[in-house]
This record gives C-alpha cells, sequence and structure tokens, in this order.
C-alpha cells in the first residue's frame, strides 16, 4: 500500500469525487438500467432504447440552448432532419461517391454545426421570441426543400438510411452503439455545464448585465454552445436515420421538436438529470398509451400549458432536497477583511482613471453635463448627490453601458473606449449594482466563481473533454472564490442556491464576486443599501481592506456617515455637474452641499 | 409574369401583413408575442370553409360566425395562455405557454378538420387571372382593416384607451384605465383581425391546418422588419415580403423562395435588430 504516501491534494481530490458521487449515482443507474435492458425484453423495446438514445444525444446538446442559455429553441428537429439527410445522402453516393458511414456523421456534424449557428444568430442581440421564430422558420423551410429538392433528397419518395458495419448492424448492437453515443454526449454536457462556460451561460441567462461587467462575451458564449448543439443535433439525425431504414420528410415531425422542448422544461432548468429523465419519460410514453398516438401533440401541448403555469421548475426541482433544508435564521455576515491579503495581489498598476468634460443627455434631460473625475488607485472616492443627480449613470458611463455624448476616458496612459461593457473586466475595471444582480438558481459559491471567468484559460473545447487545463481553472477559481467568501463573511452559505439568500447577504456576494477579477477599480454602487448598522461598519472595513490594497474605489452612497468615515476624496454631484469637490472635511462644510444635499 | 408577381405577391403581402398586425394588437396592450396570430388566421379560413361549405350558410353569416369563432378563440388566448404568465413577464414564459395553444388549436384542427387542404368557397365572383378575387380580396381586406383600425385608435374612446396602454401601463392604470378588460377586448380585436386575413385569404391559401405555423413564421417576418407593436411597418413589411417572396417563387423557383425569405429575416435582424421602423431599446442596468 502506498496510502502513507498520500498528499493532501489527491486527499482533497477523493474528497471531491466522495461529494460528486450522490450526483453522479443517478447517471450510474441509468446506463446500468441501460446496459442489462437487451437480456430482459425483446427486439420491440431495444427500437424504443435506441430511439430514446438517440433523442437524448440531441437533447443532451439542446439542454445547453434552452436549459443552461434559456434560449427557446423550438425548431430543433430542423437540424435533426438535416443530420439525418446529410448522412443518408452522403452514405447513399447519390450526388458525390459514396461516404463510410462513420466518415459521414463527422460531415454531418460539421454542416449541423454550421446551421445551428445560423439558426441561432437572432439570438446573439435579441429578445427570446425572435430565437423562438427563426428556428421554427427553419423547421419550415427545411421540410419543403427536403419535399422539393427531389434530386438529392428523394422528395416525398424519401431516402434509404446509412447502413452501419457489423456489429452494429443488429438491433441490440445498434442499441448499444447508440447508447455509447449517448454516454459520452452526457459526460460533454456535463464536463461544459460544470465549467467556467456552463456557469457563463447561466450569468447571461438570469444575470446578463452582471455577466456582462465580469467580462462574460454573451456572442462568443452563444456562439460555442450553438456549434455544440447543432452538431449533436445532426449526428442524432444520422443515427435516426439509421433507425428509420427509410427517411421521408413526414418522419421529422414538429412533434418531435416539441418532444425535446418539454424534455427539457419537464426535467428542469440548469440540470442534466431531468431532461434526460424527461426524454425517457416522453418517449416511452407514447408507447404505453398508444391508444392516444392521434393525441400525442396534443397530450405534449397540454403537458407544456401545464408545466409552464403548475411547476416551472422541473423535475429537478422536484429532486432537489438540498436547497429544502432550512437555514440558520440567525446568521451573521462577519467579514474577514485581514485575510484579503493572502487571497489578493496587491494591486501595483499606480494608474488613475479620470474623465474629463463626460456629458450624456437621455432625451432632454441632461443625466450628466461636463463631469470631471479622477479616481487614483488605493483610495476611496465618494460619490454623492440627491436622486438624479447622475451618480449610477456616472458607473454605468465608466462600465461601458452607457457610452458618453462627448468628453474622454483614460485609465492610465490608455483610452478607455466609451461603450462595450465587456471590455472592462479584462481592464481591472469590476463593479457591483443598485440592486444586487445574482444567479438566483446558481449556489453562492459558482456566483462568486462566475466574477472569475476571464481568469480561466482553458478553451471551450478543452472544457468539453474534461482536459487538465480546464481542470486547473476549476480549482483555481473554486479555492478563490471560497477564500473571497471567507473574506466577505460568507462561506458557511457556499453551497445555498442565492436566491436563498438575504438582501444584505447578496451586497456582500457581489462584493466577493468583484473581488475575483483582483481590480484595480471596483465600483460599488450603494454597497450600504438596506444594510444594517453593525453591517455597514463591516463593509467600511472590508472596503478599506480593498482600498489598502491598491485597489482604487469609487462608491456611490446615500449614507453621508460611511462617506464622510472612509473616503479619502469625495465629489458632490448635482443635475449632472460637479456641485463640489475635495477631502470630506472640506465637502462636510461647504456651504453650496449643505443647503442642497446634507442639510443643516 | 410581372403581373403574377404584382398580383400574388400583393395578396400574400397583405395576408402576411395581417398577421403582423394581430401579432401587434396583441403585443400592445401585454407586450406578449403570440404564437396563436397565426392559427387565428388559419381558423380563418377552417370556420369560413366549415360554416359556409360544410353547413351551407349564406356567405355573409359564416363570415360572422368566423370572426365570432376567432375573437372567441383570442379571448381564450388571453385567459389561459396571457395572464397567468404576465406576472413574470421577463422570464419570456409566455413564449411557452402561447405556444402550448397553439399547437393545441393546430392538433385539435387536424384531427377535427383533416389533415388534407379543402377548398373555399368563392365570396364575390369578380374578376379573373391576376384580376381574380383570390388576389384583390386579401389587398381590399387589408385595407379596410387598417382604416377601420386607423379610425378606431384615432376616433374612439376605446381606440385612444388602447393606445394610452400600449404607450405607458402603470401610467394608464394610474389613470384608471380598466387595463384588464381592455387587454381582453384587443385579444378578441386580435382574432377578429386574424379571422379577416384567415377569411380573406381563403381562396388563396384553402382551408388548411398546416396553414397555423406557416402563417406564424410569414407573419412574424413583417413585424419583425417594421418593428415589435409598429402596425404601420408590419403593413409595409408585409408587402414587401409578400412580393419579395413571390418575386422569387416566380424567378428561382419555390424551394429557393422560403430560403430567400429566411435569409432576408436572418439579415434584417443583424442589421437592424429592432427592425426598419422600431424604436430602440429600454435602458437596462
Amino acid at each position: 500500500m502506498t496510502a502513507v504516501t498520500t498528499t493532501p491534494l489527491t486527499r482533497s481530490e477523493t474528497r471531491a469525487f466522495r461529494a460528486m458521487l450522490p450526483q453522479l449515482a443517478p447517471f450510474m443507474g441509468i446506463l446500468a438500467v441501460a446496459m442489462i435492458l437487451p437480456f430482459t425484453s425483446n427486439d420491440y423495446w431495444a427500437l424504443i432504447g435506441t430511439r430514446a438514445a438517440i433523442y437524448w444525444v440531441l437533447v443532451s446538446g439542446l439542454n445547453l440552448v434552452v436549459g443552461f442559455a434559456g434560449h427557446l429553441a423550438i425548431g430543433y428537429v430542423a437540424l435533426l432532419t438535416l443530420g439525418a439527410y446529410t448522412t443518408s445522402v452522403l452514405v447513399a453516393g447519390n450526388v458525390m461517391p459514396p461516404v463510410p458511414v462513420f466518415a459521414a456523421l463527422p460531415i454531418a456534424a460539421f454542416v449541423g454545426a454550421v446551421f445551428g449557428v445560423i439558426v441561432g444568430l437572432p439570438a446573439l442581440r435579441l429578445r427570446t421570441f425572435y430565437f423562438a421564430m427563426s428556428t421554427l422558420g427553419f423547421a419550415t423551410i427545411v421540410t419543403q426543400i427536403a419535399l422539393a429538392w427531389q434530386s438529392v433528397t428523394g422528395g416525398g419518395i424519401g431516402i434509404v438510411g446509412p447502413e452501419f458495419p457489423a456489429p452494429f448492424n443488429t438491433a441490440w448492437g445498434y442499441y448499444y452503439l447508440c447508447i455509447a453515443f449517448a454516454a459520452f454526449c452526457t459526460w460533454m454536457s456535463a464536463n461544459v455545464a460544470h465549467s467556467r462556460f456552463g456557469r457563463a451561460l447561466i450569468a447571461v441567462r438570469d444575470a446578463e448585465v452582471a455577466a456582462e461587467a465580469t467580462g462574460i462575451s454573451k456572442p462568443r458564449m452563444l456562439i460555442a454552445i450553438f456549434l455544440f448543439a447543432g452538431a449533436l443535433a445532426a449526428i442524432a439525425g444520422g443515427l435516426f436515420a439509421s433507425l428509420q431504414t427509410y427517411i421521408t420528410p413526414d418522419a421529422f415531425t414538429f412533434d418531435l421538436s416539441i418532444l425535446f422542448f418539454i424534455a427539457i422544461l419537464i426535467g428542469g432548468r440548469g440540470s442534466i438529470l431531468g431532461p434526460m429523465l424527461g426524454t425517457i419519460i416522453l418517449t416511452i410514453l407514447p408507447e404505453v398509451a398508444a391508444p392516444l398516438a392521434a393525441w400525442s401533440t396534443f397530450l405534449y401541448a397540454v403537458l407544456l400549458l401545464v408545466i409552464v403555469l403548475a411547476m416551472p421548475g422541473g423535475i429537478a426541482a422536484l429532486l432537489d432536497y438540498r436547497n429544502r433544508r432550512p437555514l440558520a435564521s440567525n446568521r451573521a455576515i462577519v467579514p474577514r477583511p485581514a485575510t484579503l491579503g493572502g487571497i489578493v495581489r496587491a494591486s501595483t498598476g499606480g494608474r488613475t482613471l479620470s474623465l474629463r468634460g463626460i456629458a450624456l443627455s437621455f432625451g432632454n434631460v441632461r443625466a450628466i453635463d461636463g463631469l470631471d473625475l479622477d479616481v487614483k488607485p488605493g483610495q476611496i472616492h465618494g460619490l454623492i448627490g440627491p436622486n438624479g443627480s447622475g451618480k449610477t449613470t456616472t458607473l454605468n458611463v465608466i462600465s461601458g453601458y452607457y457610452a458618453a455624448k462627448a468628453g474622454t476616458m483614460t485609465l492610465g496612459e490608455d483610452m478607455l473606449p466609451p461603450g462595450m461593457p465587456a471590455l472592462r473586466a479584462s481592464r481591472g475595471i469590476a463593479r457591483t449594482f443598485q440592486t444586487p444582480r445574482v444567479i438566483g438558481e446558481a449556489s453562492v459559491l459558482q456566483n462568486v466563481m462566475i466574477g472569475g471567468t476571464i481568469e480561466g484559460r482553458a478553451t471551450f473545447v478543452e472544457a468539453l473533454l474534461a482536459l487538465p487545463r480546464n481542470q486547473r481553472d476549476e480549482r483555481m477559481l473554486g479555492a478563490k472564490a471560497r477564500a473571497l467568501l471567507g473574506v466577505v463573511g460568507l462561506e458557511t452559505l457556499a453551497d445555498v442556491r442565492a436566491d436563498r439568500l438575504q438582501h444584505s447577504e447578496l451586497r456582500f456576494i457581489e462584493i466577493a464576486r468583484a473581488l475575483m477579477l483582483e481590480p484595480d477599480f471596483l465600483l460599488l454602487d450603494e454597497p450600504a443599501a438596506g444594510l444594517s448598522s453593525d453591517e455597514i461598519e463591516r463593509l467600511a472595513a472590508l472596503i478599506k481592506a480593498i482600498s489598502r490594497r491598491g485597489a482604487g474605489v469609487l462608491l456611490v452612497e446615500h449614507h453621508a456617515d460611511l462617506i464622510f468615515d472612509i473616503c479619502d476624496q469625495v465629489t458632490v454631484l448635482n443635475l449632472g455637474r460637479t456641485l463640489a469637490a475635495g477631502t470630506p472635511a472640506e465637502i462636510r462644510v461647504h456651504k453650496e452641499v449643505v443647503s442642497a444635499y446634507l442639510g443643516a | 409574369m410581372l403581373a403574377s408577381i404584382l398580383a400574388s405577391g400583393l395578396a400574400a403581402g397583405a395576408i402576411y401583413a395581417l398577421v403582423g398586425v394581430t401579432y401587434n394588437t396583441m403585443f400592445s396592450t401585454s407586450r406578449v408575442m403570440s404564437f396563436t396570430a397565426g392559427q387565428l388566421a388559419m381558423l380563418g379560413g377552417v370556420f369560413g370553409s366549415m360554416f359556409t361549405l360544410k353547413m351551407g350558410m349564406p356567405i355573409l353569416v359564416g363570415f360572422l360566425l368566423t370572426l365570432l369563432g376567432c375573437a372567441i378563440i383570442g379571448v381564450i388566448t388571453e385567459f389561459v395562455a396571457v395572464r397567468p404568465v404576465l406576472k413574470s413577464l421577463d422570464q419570456h414564459l409566455y413564449v411557452l405557454s402561447t405556444l402550448a395553444l397553439a399547437l393545441m388549436i393546430q392538433q385539435v384542427a387536424a384531427i377535427k378538420w383533416g389533415t388534407e387542404p379543402q377548398p373555399f368557397p368563392r365570396l364575390v365572383g369578380w374578376g379573373s387571372g391576376v384580376f381574380d378575387e383570390k388576389f384583390w380580396l386579401p389587398v381590399v381586406a387589408c385595407a379596410i382593416t387598417i382604416i377601420g383600425l386607423e379610425y378606431l385608435y384615432r376616433r374612439t374612446l376605446v381606440g385612444r384607451a388602447f393606445m394610452a396602454i400600449a404607450e405607458d401601463n402603470f401610467a394608464a392604470r394610474a389613470l384608471g384605465l380598466p387595463e384588464r378588460d381592455l387587454r381582453v377586448a384587443s385579444y378578441a380585436l386580435a382574432g377578429v383581425i386574424g379571422g379577416v386575413a384567415g377569411f380573406s385569404g381563403g381562396e388563396l391559401l384553402l382551408a388548411f391546418f398546416a396553414n397555423g405555423a406557416l402563417l406564424n413564421f410569414y407573419g412574424f417576418v413583417p413585424v419583425a422588419l417594421g418593428g415589435l407593436g409598429n402596425n404601420r411597418g408590419a403593413i409595409i413589411g408585409g408587402i414587401a415580403l409578400g412580393l419579395f417572396q413571390q418575386a422569387a417563387n416566380f424567378l428561382v423557383g419555390g424551394i429557393f423562395s422560403s430560403v430567400a425569405v429566411f435569409t432576408l429575416f436572418i439579415v434584417v435582424l443583424l442589421a437592424a435588430p429592432q427592425g426598419l421602423f422600431g424604436a430602440a431599446t429600454a435602458r437596462r442596468v
């Protein structure tokens, strides 16, 4: 035995594995049942089992689009159709010399990936409904083309599906092949889901603005999963064509799209087990309820309506026992700012964030009107003023949500381009929001890990295949996020769903998330709003510790005591202009400030 | 050929435009894009054929009953698929709930009416060739609908109340407008407009259950082109789409016309995400 030499690392890995076991067990159970199915039943069940496995190959990819990214792709049967015809046509060789089926599948996957992106293009910039429509439109035209392009697809008569070589040419042989595909796809989609890419997808879905501030590029994220989901759908199509042995456009009814889609919704968003169970149930259901076959679409539709109206969380929410345990009601947030030094490197940039002559209007309202502001590294800069004086707007201009109509922003020597919020994180600017923007359905730890998304080094493909660099990223982000949760005093809540937390705790989560970037500048938008006086004191200590590490802090706040207590510089805004600027001592006695804002 | 393109293009365009207006009418009071828009137009054809041919009613009676039936379906949409999800509009649950209802409508139509296209009666009996009534009827119906809507929105109290709700829901409610009743009324109105689209286009599209899904997409394209909630944009977009589609149909053949429409849709969405006549988005942060 070499157990004596066990290092702390492997011990932590065994612990991680043991923690994963409850999550892994159901998948293992399903796989075990799938493996013994051939020994207990007849060819009829081989057909149903194969079909479920093929559907799952498609759904496992689509799940990332629908369940994780939250984009309602309702016409994915079109990509199945595309894959089925591409594989069949290539293998039959009626346009070019025949291709072996194992070469045709990757080609189909490529075609599917390309079309997956084309159909998804509207989702990159527009509201959900447009994407739903573009997938629906694509589904209608693909069927029309399959019918009309007779020389290639055989039109309404159809075309022979590809045949797989031995040992996959028997019912059970093919079944095992499809199960292998399904298992592989499960593994890949789980890898994506548990990587920074999976978290980023959920972040874009539930807290898009915050995701941008952490540097997540929505288009890039979505294109990656559209490629992946399209490829899997097309592979599923190739397998489906072979199972059917003969395909016509009639084989690809819109019902299938609905089945895929509902399987994910029944399963629940952001889950993999749920949609898998959903797929299996929905594949078997019509077989059990054979007399209702004509009404199957109607039943699916009723099911869809019931899920939407009655249980939006799906199976995954029913199975989520962990988050039903009550939380301690008397918990307190006790940050430990002193530990910050061990986690976040001291900021050495020494650059100043400067705004010169910034102006911005909404319609006829001048929100900011020629503002000059310097935030120096290692200083806390307070920004105060009455409501509507342009404080939050200033933060939004700095973080790129608004492009100023006039004026310049510089960071040290470099110009800070107006707009483009997703580029701020890479320049070392992090922020929090007036209303905390956290992902309610993700755990506290995951929420904090989101903050470090751009620190990850692994590419999407590395994450897909769980290659070492991705595992390193995960360990690094996980450890750092836990440590930062310790700094803000929330480490005991790390595994709790964020939407179960109190408002004040969400504020501290946002700060921890912003610190993941080890920012040179931290923009805090009313961090003390809704906090108790004890919590405000602790917040003050935390902010001071952050600035002592060399970061410049721009603090928008209404609590005058907090501002005067911790700020090095204070700027007072009124109607978008600087009313006064100086040290807290100067501001406190400034005549106009006292009369306009502080009160006598 | 130009005459054929113009005739069929204008006719199809008018139907797409009317479906677009149906979308907009529902959207204006509820901020919901409902998948039932195309189904309402499909039902316009199916109900029309059922009442006049199957049951042998006079055209006018059949027409009125069709509109009534579609209005009822519109109101059902509001009650079943829209009202329950309005509270969480940002989660886009309406996409799913209206899709579910649309599928139910389509499936019932397929089973009860049949899956084959069935004939639609001649309504007036004027004109032949490119001046056949199946080409000019949708255009006339579209024009009358626009004039009627303009009159409603600009000259009547109810219409102004619609406009107020579309403009600013909260302010309208603060003024004491019966927002819920007006929303139900707008869904009934949308049903009527969808019914008119389907009835006037019945001779062109026939009474066919699958028209619903098709019109859902072809009716949405003008909305996307013109900007959500913009009726003028939807009309112009719809006519332009019809002409474009029929031109492609005659010039490069059937399959590629649908490809052309889809490409146009994607390109316009990428180039002008708010539509060609749409307004900029609201603030996000």
